[in-house]
């Protein structure tokens, strides 16, 4: 990439500063402008009335006295609603062989999960929608369920969609070098382990939520939408409710989390949505928390049986496994529910140089909540087996698990290079960040604080990832597959007439700090105090087209178009300057709000003063300058797939052996995004992530009974972690900027989620190994863990 | 989650209230801190028809203390019973176990007759009652009652306590002389315990005059004379106690989504030898 050499030491530059983020007063004094707070005249409010089995024929629904309840509007069932909407298919080109079948926003004939919409009832408020929900009379045949993924593909497994004649809904295979003969060679000793990963789900603070809008005279529907991906969802609503794509206006303003859970396409949504424009009125639809359990798409569900060889100095010789994954009974729109299986397949093992891998991978349709794309897709799963295996092989052959590290990670000199899965790699630092996470750590300290522990009967562990993060992806994730998601960001900055930068992106802000980094960058690389940038993100009217924040892309994507837009208009800015004041462009610079000397630094004229001139006073310019104080520019991904980050983790837990609890003494984080662009943003982002992370580690689990009800449906019974036990969270960087771009960002928002899980099952089977034993299950709930040591 | 619609009354006697649950027999349901009948009726599994708020009846707040006992209103709030001023020297044990009862903002609405009235298994307070011989004062429309905390908890979530009957105050017997031990098992402070035991005793070389009452082990929170006869008299050290346990299997162990019932059985063993440990420590 060429671009400007100087924004990064410039003396007014943001870059790199724990700059405070400018929302986080508004949100702190209760000024956030979430969706549940919009209250428009003659608004109305939808509820759903949900299928009670896992699999069930619709015989008859009676929507009579709901009808007639106090306050209903309007009642629709799935075939009613059908007439007005498309259904919609979640598969993808480039993920070859993936099926599902059309999925309706409402079911109509059949119902495939629990909880899946079967009735949508609109009425003067939420408590009068509820009443009339009760009052629907369904008459539901229940049909037996495949609820089990591990018998999903079983001959007597009720198949879910008939014309498949199997549930199987995607496979994938990877084979490189020979897997075979590496683990037949003499010295090598092999660990197999069946690991399991159970459903967890994004729990964001802010329940999912629409207010749909549809004006008939201009014929347009606004929705205001807690979510991550506005221009995704103006497609979607479009294509399926009938709108023309100009006319649909998506608008994100404050979102309290999202995780990616808020980047799908759910039924409830899509139906006010439709709702809207059939009453041409405002339809609010907030999931309850209930709702969020049952609906919010879920997470994870994997058994991978893995084995890797190793040989007796501790060289990995190969990896192989088989992932199966239950992801509910369709493939989720748009971005389908095939990713997570193939992230796996992609990522286990990639830091270390392996020569020889096997992988299958099977992704299965089953009677639960539909499974998608969710902080860190994919990648807890294959830290977890690739480092699980390597500290299990570490202690078989008696080797340190740091030294087996140090012999195999790919070399920090080796780039650019592939992974086994075939992966392009660039500028990861995989040996640094172990050498530093062992020092920060003091690393000895605690190996020999663990043996004096042990004497007491104390028993501590520790356990350690090696790990890679998939961030900033090209067109290669979804669109070159069909998908319509933008894998390019824009960047508008505009100068007004006082001397203020108006940016606008179309990367959203979640609660992350984008926006904050979005001026961060424009102040830094323009030249005005920060305080003077006005940031507009999450509103498909006014911003740049663009993909969004998801993916770990925000930064690294919109922050380069933020970068390059900044930049160029700054290079504008100067060419009207050098006219008006006589002089070089070259010896003008832009710094703290004002056109000054690049030498001296000495102020040459206000950009206020410049603004005025250009907008009020345009007469005193020469005829043939047409100054532009507006400037934007588009970033994409080019020459690979992702952008790769890196990075190691530990954990030090203590395992109370007669209770199986575990605590979480200390983590640590070494983290390579790059570019650095705030790092108090990046810490809380890797802490954030960690404690995440030790929440599918430890705590967080989706029960199903063996009829496919779900079980856990309040914060009571489904845990999640709490402050009050979360550990120190120590977080440290490496930075090897990215060549892909000027800015040299990459992802940080999900390592900690994706590594924290491997970092703690290590941590914990290395406290358990006095007692010979090992738990490969996660969450590690306390019951498994006194099971494992065959306690109860 | 929203509730049905309901009727809301705020009496502003005693006499009134009583007279209000009688008339709408079973319809009627009294809210207190509201911290677990307002869940429930947004959940819809409660669904009363009237609410009666009980926050005005001055006769159920405060707490007063004579030279053998402390009455506490049934209104009185955890972070009332935290903020007096006789809490560690009088009720040691509920000064105690009252940081686990949930969080500072539940704890700063929920009461001392909400938690009884509810009798919630694995709820603390009617273990602490138990353990510390406390008589519950209810009324009704045929006047007051006093019943033995022994005799108030009788299942799953039901009490002695009738619908049309209001719990006034607990009278708690003051102890001074008395040893006190606590532990319950949470995964996150806060939580329900998963299993948790509350114990008194007037000596503890050896161990004499034992109460020892269990919570979130079984479908109420109970006693079991036979363990309570077999640590008396003795030390209280290891070996004590294993010949004691064997005496838990009168409890019948309830298993739910985060444990069995036979690790719940565990369970209740480790925290009573810890809460011995404790206490003998
Ligand atoms: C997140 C969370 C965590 C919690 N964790 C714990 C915990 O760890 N331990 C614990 O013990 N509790 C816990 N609770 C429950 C809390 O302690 C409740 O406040 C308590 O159980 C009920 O008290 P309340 O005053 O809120 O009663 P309410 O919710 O108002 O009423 C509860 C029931 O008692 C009845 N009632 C109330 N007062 C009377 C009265 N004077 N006479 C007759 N009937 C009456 C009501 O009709 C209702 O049926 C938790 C609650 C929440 C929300």
């Amino acid at each position: 990439m060429t671009g400007p050499a100087t924004i990064f030491d410039k003396p007014n530059t943001y870059i790199g500063q724990p700059t405070p983020r400018a929302d986080a007063a508004r949100l702190l004094q209760g000024r956030g402008r979430f969706v549940d707070d919009l209250q428009l005249p003659r608004m109305v409010h939808a509820a759903f009335f949900r299928s009670p089995h896992a699999h069930a024929r619709i015989l008859s629904i009676d929507t009579t006295a709901a009808r007639a309840a106090p306050g209903v509007v309007a009642v629709y069932t799935g075939a009613e609603l059908a007439e007005h909407v498309t259904p919609y298919v979640g598969v993808l080109t480039h993920l070859a062989g993936l099926r599902s079948a059309p999925q309706h926003p409402i079911a109509i004939d059949v119902a495939r999960w629990q909880g899946e919409p079967l009735v949508m009832v609109i009425a003067q408020t939420r408590a009068q929608a509820e009443d009339a929900c009760e009052l629907i009379e369904a008459d539901l045949e229940e049909l037996p369920p495949a609820v089990d993924a591990e018998t999903a593909l079983t001959a007597d497994a009720p198949v879910i969609h008939a014309d498949f004649g199997s549930n199987l809904a995607w496979e994938r295979k990877v084979d490189v070098g020979h897997i075979d003969n590496a683990f037949a060679a003499p010295d090598v000793t092999i660990v197999e382990r069946e690991f399991r990963f159970g459903r967890h789900t994004g729990v964001t603070l802010e329940s999912r939520g629409t207010v749909c809008d549809f004006d008939p005279s201009e014929q347009t529907l606004t929705m205001h939408y807690s979510g991550q991906a506005p221009h995704m969802m103006q497609v979607i609503l479009s294509r399926h409710i009938g709108v023309a794509e100009e006319n649909v206006r998506v608008i994100s303003n404050d979102v309290g989390g999202s995780f990616g859970i808020k980047i799908h396409t759910y039924g409830d949504e899509i139906a006010a949505a439709a709702a809207a424009k059939l009453l041409k009125r405002p339809v609010k639809f907030i999931a309850d928390r209930m709702e969020s359990f049952m609906t919010d798409i879920h997470a994870r569900d994997h058994v991978v049986k893995a084995r890797m060889g190793i040989s007796a100095e501790g060289s990995i010789v190969g990896i192989d496994f088989h992932d199966l994954t239950g992801v509910g009974p369709y493939s989720m729109y748009p971005r389908t529910s095939a990713i997570e299986c193939n992230q796996v397949l992609n990522l286990t093992g990639a830091p270390y140089a392996l020569e020889n891998y096997r992988a299958h991978g099977q992704v299965v349709f089953q009677n639960k909540n539909m499974m998608c794309q969710y902080r860190a897709v994919g990648h807890p799963i294959a830290m977890a087996v690739a480092d699980g295996l390597l500290e299990d092989a570490a202690r078989a052959i008696g080797k340190d698990p740091v030294e087996v590290r140090r012999r195999n990670l790919m070399r920090d000199d080796s780039y650019p290079r592939a992974s086994a899965s075939g992966m392009k790699l660039d500028d990861l630092s995989h040996q640094k960040a172990l050498e530093k996470l062992v020092e920060i750590m003091d690393y000895d300290a605690l190996r020999a604080d663990q043996i004096k522990m042990r004497e007491k009967g104390i028993y501590r562990g520790i356990g350690f990832v090696s790990m890679v993060e998939v961030t900033n992806p090209s067109p290669m994730f979804y669109g070159v597959g069909g998908a319509h998601i933008a894998s390019m960001d824009g960047a508008t900055v505009r100068l007004d007439a006082a001397g203020a930068l108006h940016v606008s992106s179309s990367i959203t802000e979640q609660g992350q700090g984008t926006n904050a980094i979005l001026g961060q960058i424009a102040a830094g690389v323009f030249g005005v105090p920060i305080e003077r940038v006005k940031v507009t993100t999450g509103d498909t009217a006014t911003v740049p087209y663009g993909g969004g924040t998801w993916a770990s892309r925000g930064a690294g994507i919109g922050g380069e178009a933020m970068l390059q837009a900044a930049h160029a208009l700054k290079t504008q800015v100067l060419d009207v300057a050098g006219v008006m004041l006589q002089s070089p462009v070259a010896a003008l610079d832009i710094r703290n709000g004002a056109v000054v000397d690049a030498e001296t630094g000495a102020e040459r004229i206000t950009l206020d003063a410049l603004a005025r001139t250009v907008y009020y006073r345009g007469n005193e310019l020469p005829s043939d300058l047409k100054p532009e104080l507006i400037a934007t520019r588009h970033y994409r991904v080019t020459d690979f797939p992702f952008v790769f980050t890196n990075g190691a983790m530990a954990a030090h837990v203590e395992v109370d052996t007669e209770t199986g609890f575990v605590k979480v003494l200390h983590f640590w984080a070494v983290e390579d995004c790059g570019r650095v662009i705030n790092p108090m943003l990046v810490d809380e982002q890797v802490r954030g992530g960690v404690v995440q992370g030790i929440g599918g580690a430890l705590y967080e689990e989706c029960l199903y009974s063996p009829e496919g009800q779900l079980l856990n449906t309040t914060m009571a019974d489904y845990i999640v972690p709490m402050a009050s036990e979360m550990p120190e969270i120590t977080v440290a960087h490496i930075e090897t900027p990215t060549k892909t771009s000027v800015l040299g960002a990459k992802g940080a928002g999900e390592a900690g989620t994706g590594g924290a899980p491997a970092a703690l099952l290590n941590a914990v089977n290395d406290a358990l190994s006095p007692m010979d034993t090992s738990i490969w299950q996660m969450p590690m709930t306390p019951e498994r863990i006194l099971k494992a040591l065959g306690k109860v | 989650m929203k509730a049905p619609d309901f009727d809301y009354l705020r009496p502003g006697t005693l006499a009134e209230a009583i007279a209000i649950l009688s008339e709408h027999e079973g319809e009627a349901q009294p809210l207190a801190g509201g911290q677990s009948l307002m869940p429930m009726m947004n959940f819809r599994v409660a669904a009363p028809a009237v609410l009666v708020d009980l926050s005005a009846l001055s006769e159920l707040r405060g707490i007063t203390r004579t030279d053998t006992s402390v009455r506490i209103g049934a209104m009185t709030r955890y972070r009332e019973l935290a903020d007096w001023a006789n809490i560690c020297t009088d009720l040691p044990l509920i000064a105690v176990a009252l940081p686990h009862i949930a969080h500072d903002a539940i704890r700063n609405r929920g009461t001392i007759g909400g938690s009884l009235a509810l009798a919630d298994a694995a709820a603390e307070m009617p273990a602490l009652m138990l353990a510390l011989g406390a008589t519950i004062e209810l009324m009704g429309p045929n006047g007051t009652r006093h019943v033995p905390a022994d005799d108030f908890f009788q299942g799953f979530y039901d009490t002695a306590c009738e619908a049309d009957e209001l719990i006034v105050a607990v009278d708690i017997p003051l102890a001074p002389e008395a040893k006190f031990g606590f532990h319950e098992l949470v995964q996150r402070h806060g939580d329900y315990a998963m299993a948790g035991v509350a114990i008194k005793a007037t000596s503890l070389a050896p161990l004499s005059g034992l109460r020892i009452a269990f919570f979130g082990v079984s479908d109420r929170a109970l006693r079991v004379p036979a363990l309570e006869a077999a640590l008396d008299g003795t030390s209280g050290d290891e070996a004590a106690i294993a010949a004691a346990l064997p005496a838990l299997e009168a409890i019948e162990f309830e298993g739910d989504l985060k444990v069995s019932a036979k690790t719940r059985a565990h369970y209740a063993g480790v925290a009573l030898k810890r809460a011995l440990a404790e206490m003998l420590a």
